[in-house]
């Protein structure tokens, strides 16, 4: 991302660059010589960099290209399990083209089933997050509230996620909300902590600060604990997003209805070995910008916070 | 007779579980209006302490503090502090930090353009206005403690309290930020007191020296004046008599009678 906005600057420096040697050139030509290195100095820039990003592009780009050539030397032999890479893109071409058909039930295109899936965990891990930073703050700040809950947390928080599922199919007796109280209560547990040592690990000096100032309650939460526990509540966030995108498919697949993780389960009930890779696919990726994008706002809010 | 400032038969005890360390013992200590005091003391001996029991944030075990004949007993801007590590906030800039305190203490009598105004004259006076959109990590240590001063004056406090605000700086450093001290004070005319572990300086920029002895069960050991003229040149003082007569004192007090002993 960063090198990708380091171009668009470069590009911007260039057609200004342009338009100042127009001018030049008409009235005299003694400048133009003056700006003449300068530009040879720019294309070598532009040569740098383009070799810069090149270096961060090409290693992965061969790593893969090895996988999917081994995948496919493994796959293609007569009696091989699973398909090789150039049968999942032919099985599965008219997914990857449109995913966004919809034929009513849960035959819908990918884009359904992953939208289905990531509204799930938004509504899910938003709850998880609210509540999770309001309880850590609770531990935090009173020993009290700590030694009391501590323990319970402790133990909660290592019930695997699908054990809650069919205690809140009992409890909710539908399928959709039991899913997002399954990513509530995978989510909730590293964001509890987090933010709980984060509150704890707050300078004295900055509740001095606070003391001296006389803020109230809501002053001290708002200006001072949440921006210096920020850093801490941002892991647990992001750790909590992982868990929620890693407990949603195995939720849906035992819940149904659209959503990614029933598209797979059904995808293996009808053998369509394909669609599963394919998914898996998208899964992944998924759930790569999921943490790329909570990481990306950790970094936007806690700027300067990290640092000192 | 009645002080501006008075602590008042301070004791002070840490108890952790059955363990009790006496630091503070039978603190007592007037000051006027307009006064500078430095409190000057062997590391350890309960500088920190006292300045915190002055400035409401720790409980005193007996004793009290009465500031305008009124007692307190909790923390306030009537009594800023500036610490001894400058505590500014990493994520709120130069300008921020000053402007959370003005914000805070000026909310009710003084428009959102007086605010501003007022913040920015606070990082004028200490010379911090080019820098205000800085954040504390992109500024100097001096220019932290200079940011730190003027968030404590911006409160309007009735004393100021400096807990070795220079202590973390470089001789030239903080030569600079005494100059600027000695100004402000001459013009604002605060009521400071603030502790130093530096004989130069406490001579230099106070009314009056108070060495504590060594701990534990620290105490008021001795009070000098310091009747030196304002304003106050450091080169000129140099050579001063009064000045080296008050120097040499603190220093008998501090290296021969109240000898820092390794036990205590
Ligand atoms: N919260 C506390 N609990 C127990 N003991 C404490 C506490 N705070 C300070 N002390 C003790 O009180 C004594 C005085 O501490 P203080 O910080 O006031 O010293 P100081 O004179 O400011 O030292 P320095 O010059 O190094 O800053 C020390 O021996 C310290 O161990
Ligand atoms: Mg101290």
């Amino acid at each position: 991302m960063h090198g990708l906005i380091r171009i668009k600057a470069s590009k911007m420096n260039m057609s200004v660059r342009e338009t100042k040697t127009a001018e030049p050139l008409a009235s005299a030509s003694a400048k133009i010589l003056a700006l003449a290195p300068r530009r040879a100095n720019f294309t070598t820039r532009v040569f740098a960099r383009a070799g810069a990003i090149a270096m961060r592009l090409v290693p992965p780009v061969v790593v893969i290209a090895l996988v999917l050539l081994l995948w496919e030397f493994l796959c293609r032999k007569s009696g091989a399990t699973l398909p090789p890479p150039s049968r999942v893109v032919k099985d599965t071409w008219e997914l990857i083209v449109d995913p966004f058909f919809d034929r009513g039930g849960i035959d819908k295109g990918l884009f359904w089933h992953l939208s289905a899936s990531l509204q799930r965990v938004a509504f899910g891990y938003a709850l998880a997050s609210v509540a999770g930073v309001a309880l850590g703050t609770l531990v935090g700040q009173s020993v009290w509230a700590m030694r009391g809950l501590d323990p319970i947390f402790q133990v909660l928080r290592t019930v695997p996620p699908l054990a809650w599922l069919p205690l809140s199919l009992a409890a909710f007796r539908d399928g959709q909300p039991s899913a997002i109280f399954v990513i509530f209560i995978t989510a909730i547990w590293p964001i509890i902590i987090n933010t709980a040592v984060g509150i704890r690990n707050i300078p004295q000096d900055y509740r001095n600060v606070a003391a001296v100032l006389r803020l109230n309650h809501f002053e001290f939460f708002v200006k001072i604990m949440v921006p210096a526990a920020a850093p801490y509540i941002f892991t647990g966030l992001r750790i909590g997003i992982g868990l929620s995108w890693l407990a949603i498919v195995a939720a849906e697949m035992l819940t149904g209805g659209v959503g990614i993780g029933f598209f797979i389960w059904d995808a293996w009930n009808s053998s369509h070995i394909s669609e599963i890779i394919l998914a898996l696919v998208y899964v992944g990726l998924i759930g790569f910008m999921l943490d790329r994008m909570v990481a990306a706002i950790a970094n936007i809010v806690t700027r300067g916070t990290a640092a000192n | 007779m009645s002080h501006y400032l008075l602590i008042d038969h301070i004791d002070k005890k840490f108890t952790r579980g059955s363990h009790e360390t006496e630091v503070l013992k039978d603190v007592t200590l007037g000051i006027e209006q307009g006064e500078y005091v430095s409190i000057i003391g062997h590391s350890g001996c309960g500088k920190t302490t006292l300045l915190n029991i002055v400035a409401g944030l720790t409980p005193v075990s007996r004793g009290g503090v009465i500031l305008e004949n009124r007692e307190v007993n909790e923390p306030g801007p009537d009594r800023a502090v500036v610490f001894q590590n400058h505590s500014l906030l990493p994520w709120l800039t130069v300008y921020g930090n000053v402007k959370l305190a003005v914000d805070k203490v000026f909310s009710a009598s003084k428009s959102r353009a007086e605010r501003h105004a007022w913040t920015m004259h606070n990082l004028d006076l200490v010379q911090m206005g080019h820098a205000k959109d800085k954040r504390p990590a992109e500024i100097s240590g001096g220019m932290k403690q200079r940011v730190g001063l003027a968030r404590a004056l911006a409160m309007q406090p009735k004393v100021l309290l400096l807990d070795e605000p220079f202590g973390a700086l470089d001789a030239l450093t903080r030569a600079h930020l005494q100059d600027s001290v000695m100004a402000i004070h001459e013009k604002l005319g605060n009521t400071v007191l603030m502790i130093t572990h530096d004989v130069d300086e406490a001579v230099l920029l106070s009314d009056r020296i108070v060495m504590m002895t060594n701990g534990p069960a620290a105490c008021i050991g001795e009070v000098l004046d310091v009747s030196l003229a304002r304003p106050r040149k450091r080169l000129t003082l140099a050579g001063d008599a009064e000045y080296l007569k008050c120097r040499k004192r603190v220093l008998e007090f501090l290296y021969e009678r109240h000898r820092f002993v390794e036990a205590a």
